[in-house]
């Protein structure tokens, strides 16, 4: 049995192969395993022989990363000799990234300025130098969440996106392509480059636009890389233009997986929202995928037998694939009196990613998936790294008290002074006084996570809800000056959830609270324990979390989500202790009209400060959490840990 | 050097092209800032503005590239002077627009010891770094909200002061290093500090083109230049070199162009009406729109000139209002509305 996603992953592995740096690279998302094995094995196979491949740990630092002084050689040759980083060693080759979604934004965009110049800049430790760096990256996201990506800054510039997940180990066949096909193609696909002219693939070009447009995918970077991918399949076909199905190939590939909404339908224009999937007023092709078709059209959202085949990989009952030898395929099998653009987003429809229909059905989802359409891409995990002590130059000290020899700033203390300092018949080669003991300087930020855990129950709760909106932005419009950042668990109904991680960006932030929902019973113990797990993670990143709860204090609904007040109210306060033992810094204001002691007392349960604000708008509610937060910071803060050894 | 997109080929994005042709005619403008969307050729644009400025004129062996003219010379073109009663050999060069790669460590940006000559001679010599190199031109981060704080502050201090001051291993340097300071992020990555905010003269965003018929062109254009970089580059030559006459022109008419008093006192207004803090904005505000009017010819500052930099100008200078949804620019829009009607 031929597994048609495996196929698939094949054909996107025979494209990259015949043009690796024009392609950018391939997110592949897989767990370790050997279907991922098999599928790297393939590809390597179709490349040249002693084609470059390095892998590169998502946590890799500059120095091996970009390249930089080479500290051996340069000692032993006299003169300052620069060695080069995997991505300089990767010229011509392949860069592997597994782990992709947990590498920073900082590597990432060293990465891409690469993939965008195809050469390196280094401008580090006293060596300034440009290497040739024509790579192409594979990047394996192992994320669990799909919110877990790899930065969306590396994901942009890799052309193709395949997924290998779920497909059997058992069923790897090999692909219709050998070495020696992917070569002729690689050599047929540059003389052509050089000869078409621009109306060979103007049709297409308009082509991919239209449907890059249906599908919300933004960025012009896909529609570029989809271009290019239809001249390699054109070459590894043999043809000497782009025909349509490789225009089709390429959106399916590249674009597809993009997609950030539902094309509508393709023939009635007019009823996007139309429930009935059109199969009657579908032309005759079309209907060998009647499951994508059913996924493209958006049913109800009630409707809970269609968001189920939503969840179900269109792509694994999709028939449509990429073999090339099947007459099915072919171009005869397609309509000739139908535009390019139709044929192409017909292509692209077996493609669209598993979760975007339950994402469009899903209210609270759809509103972000609203957002990232605007801002092209999904709503990306955007990382940072935990901000525990950043370099701050380099100071001279002693290394043995604690901070990392900077070995190379001490050498070139040293240098100068070797001609003075040398006796005669001394055999050492570089002379070292204590003097010249360079460290690296590291200064422990003590920034403050702000954790509002937000009541968004009930009647009164509307209003206050919108107060803690105002707040949250307010302290985060002051926050990132200090560069802090704030959080936001609302609870509400049964459960608790962390609207807004932990972020200092206002722009996600604003996104993230317009969604807010409000109203139901008070899940407090939910909430306080959600808070605290946030707190603790946020702990754990080195910063110092400060929780402020607004709340009534008047518990309804309990841990195990059953309604009953004594029970709800008496979990709260074994939540509240928790707090406590763990030595969370915590503010509790009352918000209700008069203030009732169950608030009272869950403050002195969680050893927070308690401020009675029932009138409190988002302004006092700011400044009021602004004097927490220095109090905090007075406490906690570590300031200036210098002689802190790196991490 | 391989040949780059020109700058007269990239489609839309006029306010961006505009800002960055302002600072080529003006560099006290005092640099751009470019957020926005993925893709939207940030990168490209600077690139290409490189490629289309007028050659300078330059010492001759100089480090920092000094103006023979230049009444601020560094050190070494002052010995010289000294030593020659005042004439230097001098040069046409290209106009240094200069990198800063993500990852570059603090030596090679300030400049440090010279580690080639200690290691070999056993001198002590400094070795200018990309600040040194950026004198009289521009240097551009991509990702600048990715830079490390001591880099930015390195980088704001030297913006203000157009001197490099250089105290490490032993060494005593100061040189002049008076650059346009080009940044480029996307703010989803990260927000920038206010105080890095402010230091940039205009501030531009650019989104992807929404229309399809520019979608197409941007794609196609892209095309054709990878395909044939040297027919394609010929192809706009003569575009780009009317820009580069343009540039040079206001550059000749800028001292020359009126600033009448009632263009200062709409700039005035403006700035009372959005509550701008500190003079910074107002001064940017006539210096963009004195450079717009040279630029296009005209012998003073009109409304119209104010009227079409006022937001680039403005937009990252007011006081954040979190609970104001709209955006800085409809409310410098709004502000333009009611005093400039």
């Amino acid at each position: 049995m031929i597994d048609p996603r495996w196929q698939q992953a094949l054909g996107a592995a025979a494209l990259l192969a015949v043009n690796p740096p024009g392609l950018g690279g391939v997110v592949v998302r897989a767990a370790p395993g050997p279907v991922r094995d098999a599928w790297l094995e393939a590809l390597t196979a179709l490349l040249e022989p002693g084609t470059p491949i390095r892998r590169i740990p998502p946590q890799v630092p500059d120095s091996r990363l970009l390249g930089g002084l080479d500290l051996t050689a340069t000692l032993h040759a006299g003169r300052p000799v620069a060695e080069r980083g995997l991505l300089a060693e990767a010229d011509g080759g392949l860069v592997v990234v597994p782990m992709a979604e947990r590498m920073s934004t900082g590597t990432a965009s060293r990465l891409a300025a690469v993939l965008d110049t195809g050469e390196v800049r280094v401008e580090r430790e006293g060596i300034a130098t440009c290497w040739p760096a024509r790579i192409a990256v594979i990047a394996f996201d192992e994320g669990l969440e799909s919110e877990d990506r790899p930065p969306q800054v590396l994901m942009d510039r890799l052309g193709l996106w395949i997924d290998l997940e779920g497909i059997s180990p058992r069923h790897l066949d090999e692909g219709p392509w050998d070495a020696s096909a992917v070569a002729q193609a690689r050599a047929a696909q540059a003389s052509f480059e050089a000869q078409a002219s621009d109306e060979d693939v103007s049709d297409a070009i308009e082509a991919l636009c239209r449907v890059a447009d249906a599908i919300g995918v933004d960025s012009p970077r896909p529609v570029i890389a989809a271009v290019r991918a239809a001249r390699a399949g054109a070459a590894l076909e043999g043809r000497s233009s782009v025909a349509e199905d490789d225009v089709a190939l390429a959106a399916r590939l590249i674009l597809g997986p993009r997609a950030t909404r539902i094309p509508p339908p393709a023939e009635s224009s007019e009823s996007t929202e139309s429930p009935e999937p059109e199969e009657s007023s579908r032309p005759p092709e079309s209907s060998e995928s009647p499951e994508s078709s059913e996924a493209a059209s958006p049913p109800p959202a009630s409707d809970p037998s269609q968001s189920e085949l939503s969840e179900s990989d269109p792509s694994e009952s999709d028939p449509t694939n990429i073999d090339p030898n099947d007459p099915e395929q072919t171009p005869d099998s397609i309509d000739d009196g139908k535009p390019l653009a139709e044929v192409v987003l017909e292509a692209v429809r077996s493609a669209l990613p598993p979760g975007l229909l339950a994402q469009a059905t899903d209210p609270r989802q759809m509103r972000s998936g609203a957002a990232a359409q605007q801002r092209s891409g999904r709503v990306g995990a955007v990382r940072t790294d935990p901000r525990r002590g950043r370099p701050d130059g380099t100071v001279r000290g002693d290394p043995r008290r604690g901070p990392r020899l900077d070995l190379v700033a001490t050498l070139r203390a040293a240098v100068p002074w070797q001609r003075l300092r040398r006796r005669p018949g001394s055999q050492t080669l570089v002379e070292v006084r204590t003097d010249d003991f360079r460290v690296v300087r590291r200064v422990q930020r003590a920034t403050t996570t702000t954790i509002f855990v937000v009541d968004a129950s009930g009647s009164s709760a509307l209003n206050r809800l919108a107060e803690a909106k105002g707040a949250v932005e307010l302290l985060l419009a002051e926050c990132y000056v200090r560069r802090d950042r704030v959080a936001l668990v609302a609870f509400h109904g049964q459960n608790a959830e962390l609207v807004l991680p932990p972020t200092r960006s206002l722009v996600r932030a604003r996104r993230s609270l317009a969604g807010l929902p409000g109203g139901g019973g008070t899940p407090l113990a939910a909430g306080l324990d959600v808070g605290g797990a946030v707190a603790d993670t946020v702990r754990r990143q080195g910063d110092s979390p400060l929780l402020v709860v607004l709340t009534d204090g008047r518990a309804n609904i309990g841990r195990d989500r059953q309604p009953g007040r004594p029970r709800a109210e008496a979990d709260a306060l074994l939540a509240a202790q928790n707090w406590r033992a763990e030595g969370y810094a915590a503010l509790l204001v009352d918000t209700s009209p008069r203030s009732h002691p169950a608030a009272q007392a869950l403050a002195q349960a969680m050893g927070a400060r308690f401020l009675p604000l029932p009138y409190a708008d988002s302004s006092v509610l700011s400044s009021a959490v602004k004097a927490a937060v220095s109090g905090t910071q007075g406490a906690e803060r570590n300031r200036d840990a210098r002689g802190q050894v790196r991490a | 050097m391989s040949l780059v997109f020109p700058f007269s080929a990239i489609v839309g994005q006029d306010e961006m092209k505009r800002a960055l042709l302002l600072c080529a005619v003006d560099p006290r403008i005092g640099g751009v800032l470019v957020l926005g969307d993925r893709g939207t050729g940030k990168s490209t644009a600077v690139r290409a503005l490189a490629a289309l400025l007028p050659p300078m004129n330059a010492v001759v062996g100089c480090p920092y590239g000094c103006d023979p003219k230049t009444a601020n010379p560094c050190e070494q073109c002052r010995a010289h002077r000294a030593a020659r009663s005042g004439l230097l050999k001098s040069a046409k060069i290209p106009v240094p627009v200069v990198d800063l790669p993500l990852g570059a460590t603090e030596d090679r940006v300030v400049g440090a010891l010279d580690l080639e000559r200690a290691l070999t001679k056993g001198e002590k010599a400094f070795e200018p770094g990309l600040l040194g190199r950026a004198n009289r031109g521009f240097l551009y981060i991509d990702e600048v909200n990715l830079l490390e704080d001591h880099l930015v502050d390195v980088l704001l201090d030297v913006a203000a002061s157009g001197e490099n001051v250089v105290e490490r291993e032993g060494i005593s340097v100061r040189h002049p290093a008076r650059f346009v300071l080009i940044g480029s992020g996307n703010p989803e990555e990260g927000e920038l500090r206010p105080q890095l905010l402010d230091r940039f003269g205009l501030s531009v965003e650019v989104r992807t083109p929404t229309e399809l018929k520019s979608r197409v062109e941007v794609v196609r254009r892209r095309d054709a230049f990878e395909r044939d970089p040297a027919g394609f580059v010929e192809q706009w030559r003569k575009a780009d070199a009317k820009v580069r006459r343009q540039i040079d022109a206001g550059r000749n008419q800028l001292e020359s162009v009126q600033v009448p008093d009632s263009a200062l006192e709409q700039g005035a207004r403006l700035c009372i009406a959005l509550g701008t803090d500190g003079l910074r904005g107002e001064l940017t505000l006539l210096r963009t729109a004195r450079a717009l009017a040279a630029f296009e010819g005209a012998s003073q500052v009109e409304d119209s000139h104010l009227k079409r930099i006022a937001v680039s100008a403005l937009r990252h200078r007011l006081r954040r209002n979190p609970l104001d949804e709209s955006g800085s620019d409809i409310r410098v829009e709004r502000a333009m509305s009611e005093v400039l009607a």
